[in-house]
């Protein structure tokens, strides 16, 4: 199953919760759903912003403990990204 | 978005024949789930290919463990939207998603297994970190 893409047409992160870092300082934690022309589609997605009182590691930690908190039902990342990676390799 | 039950039923049955039990109302989950006696396994089904496609297969294995809790019921995310709602009121400390697993310990939760620790592993990858989870908490 590992790598097995379920849904014709989608690419290998789709359905995958991915953790996000942007070029402007933004980390966003959510399932990949596609890469658009804009730039990504996620759902159920959170979105942690530079000078938030939670730190990013927080931020993270928390995710990984207690799961993402949908506050995103569908969010489209439009900066440019510097990091992508699996919530789970983390 | 209400599924089909052609779609689902297949689905419900690979979690029902492996004994477990389906929680399809809110009456029913607090019957079984707030009785909160002993170890449970309460597993919040899916119709996502992507994860629920390894999660059952996943489930089927690591209930085949010598060790195991001691009651395995389901609710169906999505489908049996107001039971699933009352099963994630007894672990409301953690986000909802799903596929997910909960270990209950005389109702209180031990061990979660999210959406994001299941996705893209292999069936028995996630079954023996369940059997883990079993041999730890329901020994």
């Amino acid at each position: 199953m590992s790598g097995h893409v379920f849904h014709p047409g989608h690419d290998d992160l789709h359905g995958i919760t991915v953790v996000l870092e942007t070029a402007t300082g933004k980390t966003v934690i959510g399932r990949w759903h596609e890469r658009v022309e804009k730039g990504v589609v996620l759902h159920d997605a959170a979105l942690h912003e530079p000078g938030s009182q939670q730190t990013r590691d927080d931020f993270v930690t928390r995710s990984l403990k207690f799961g993402v908190k949908p506050e995103h039902r569908t969010l489209v990342v439009t900066d440019e990204l510097v990091s992508v990676r699996k919530l789970a390799d983390l | 978005m209400a599924y089909p039950d052609l779609m689902t039923r297949p689905m419900r049955e690979e979690v029902t024949r492996l004994g477990i039990q389906e929680l399809k109302t809110p009456a029913e989950v607090d019957a079984v789930i707030g009785a909160g006696e002993g170890t449970m396994l309460v597993f919040v089904n899916s119709v996502c290919g992507c994860a629920a496609g390894g999660a059952r297969p996943a489930l089927s294995l690591a209930l085949q463990s010598q060790v195991k809790p001691a009651k395995s019921v389901s609710v169906f995310a999505g489908v049996d939207t107001e039971a699933t709602q009352r099963a994630r009121s007894f672990f409301s400390d953690y986000q909802p998603s799903s596929p997910s697993m909960a270990i209950l310990k005389d109702g209180e939760v031990v061990h979660f297994v999210h959406r994001h620790q299941i996705e893209g592993k292999h069936p028995q990858q996630i079954a023996a970190e369940l059997v883990a989870a079993f041999e730890k908490h329901c020994g």
